[in-house]
Formats: structure tokens, sequence, C-alpha cells
């Protein structure tokens, strides 16, 4: 009944799979494609914590708050082009955004 | 000892429960909320793995400042989310399958996976035992010792973050009265008064 390094990362594959399975379901809604970014997110961080916690070291905690950091900013920029788009084309629907034809 | 295991289930199982909600729910407020449940718990599963600070960073800024903000911007934009959820059910094959694909792939690594045999004598930065040092206090010495040039570089991430969010949103509007500094001090006193001689009887 003790609780190992496994059943963490466990946790975490099932949250990465869960966000990238969130990406191709709702392929139309940016927002909850952002979202499913930082659900992958927090499963590396569960990841990098659980490593930390269970080998000794504490490089990975350090490692997951630079990943915090990153994901703020992300996540800042990201909703920021949103709704600077929505102003612009009274939209945020995926498949519409293609003014650079990419 | 059963304590930690049933807190550990717990946890991870309505952070797993809330994380599938936040990809399945109708609405996306709903969703928003569901992933601040998710992180909440997240924040206690560090907790369990004794990562204090970063479980209340992971609350504080994540779920205090984060979530928020996009609790924001969900409310704020006026869209139709019934029309963005149309094709839902088009894309759950192919979405389902390369999940599945994917899940299984991790757990094959997870359970042929070991600990390498000099991974103990690599170690950088042992975690002080908790009886000398509190886990933030253990942090704040590596952080700002040995990573400060990380430490920099993620304030200056931020930095950039933040500049560009303003730039992006902000917008000034042609008809808002504001102050113009160099206006303001530009004037001189033969632009700002004009001197008439008025006459007496005539008027002008």
């Amino acid at each position: 009944m003790t609780i190992g390094l496994g059943h963490y990362l466990t946790v975490a594959a099932i949250l990465f799979t869960i966000g990238i399975f969130g990406i191709f379901l709702n392929r139309k809604n940016v927002i909850i494609i952002m979202m499913s970014i930082e659900l992958i997110l927090l499963a590396v961080n569960i990841n990098l914590v659980a490593f930390s916690a269970f080998l000794g070291d504490l490089v990975g905690q350090v490692y997951a708050l630079l990943v915090l950091t990153v994901a703020a900013a992300e996540a800042a920029i990201g909703l920021a082009i949103l709704v600077a788009y929505y102003r612009n084309r009274g939209s945020i629907a995926v498949e519409d955004i293609n003014l650079m034809k990419g | 000892m059963i304590f930690p295991a049933i807190f550990f289930y717990l946890f991870s199982g309505v952070c797993i429960a809330a994380a599938f909600m936040v990809i399945a729910a109708r609405n996306p407020v709903h969703s928003v909320l569901f992933l601040i449940l998710a992180f909440v718990n997240a924040a206690a599963l560090f907790i369990l793995l004794g990562a204090e600070f970063l479980a209340m960073i992971l609350i504080i800024v994540y779920v205090g400042a984060v979530l928020v903000l996009f609790l924001f911007v969900v409310m704020m934009l006026d869209v139709d989310f019934a029309e963005l959820r149309q094709g839902f059910l088009q894309y759950l094959p192919i979405g389902a399958f390369l999940g599945i694909i994917l899940l299984v792939e991790l757990v094959l690594v997870l359970v042929t996976w070991t600990i390498g045999p000099n991974v103990q004598q690599t170690i950088a930065t042992p975690i002080p035992p908790i009886a000398s040092m509190f886990n933030a206090e253990a942090l704040g010495h590596v952080l700002y010792t040995r990573y400060i040039y990380f430490f920099q570089a993620a304030g200056l991430v931020l930095l950039v973050a933040m500049i560009g969010a303003i730039v992006l949103t902000l917008r000034h509007k042609p008809h808002v009265k504001r102050q113009n500094i160099s206006d303001q001090i530009a004037r001189t006193k033969a632009s700002a008064i004009e001197i008439v001689k008025v006459r007496p009887g005539q008027g002008l």
C-alpha cells in the first residue's frame, strides 16, 4: 500500500494523455486547447517533482519552477493574442484563423 | 502508513476526473473551474511529495492569477460556444485512438523502466533533511546561488510576456482625452495667450 514513484508517474501520464486528447477533441475552441496545454505542463511538473522527491535531488523542483514561469508567460501571451484576434475578427474559431495562409 | 496512500488516491483521482471534465464540459466557464480543481489537487499531490513551496506557488500564482485570467477572458469574449462544439464527436475516434496509443506507450515506458545504478552518485543538489531546513529555504539556497542565471532568465521571460501582453491588448480610442505631457511642456506664453486690444465704445 506504499505509494512509489510509479504511482505519481502514472498520474502524470494519464494527465498528459488527457491533455493531448483534449487538443484533438476540441479542435475548434482555442481556449480549451490552451487549457489542455496547461494540463500537459502540469503533468510534466508532476513528473519533475516526483523524480525530485524520490531521487532526493532538488534540481527537479527548480526546473519545475522554471516550467511554471514559462507556462504562466505562455498563458498570458496566448490570451492576449486571443483577445486581440477577437477584436479584429469577432470570432475565435480555429478554422477561421487562416490569415497567413500557413 | 495508510493515510498517505488514501490521500494520494483521493487527490489523484479527483485531479484526473477534473482534468477529464476540463475537456468534456459543455460550458468553457465550467472547464476553467474544473481546471482550477485539477490544479488544487495537483498542489495537494506536491505537498504529499514534500514540495510545499511549489504547491503554494501553484495555488497562488496558477490558480490565483493565470486561471482567473482564463476565467476573465472566457467571460469577456462573447462567443457562441455551442457553435464551436460542433464536430465534437467527429474528432472523437481519431483523438481517442491517438490518446490510447500514447497512454499505452507511456505505460510501457513505466513498466520497463528502472533507475540507473549510478544515479545516486550524480545528484547535483541533494535535498537537505527536513529537520535542518524547510523546502522553501532549501529551494532558495539553491535557486539564488547555483541557478541564479536561470532565475534571472525566468524573470526576463516574465518581463517580456508582460510587455507583450500589454502591447497586444492596449488600444487608444480616438475620442478619449488623455494627458499629453510633451504638449503641455512645449506650451509657451506666445502660443497660449492672445492679447486683444479692446477700444472703448467699439467692442470687437
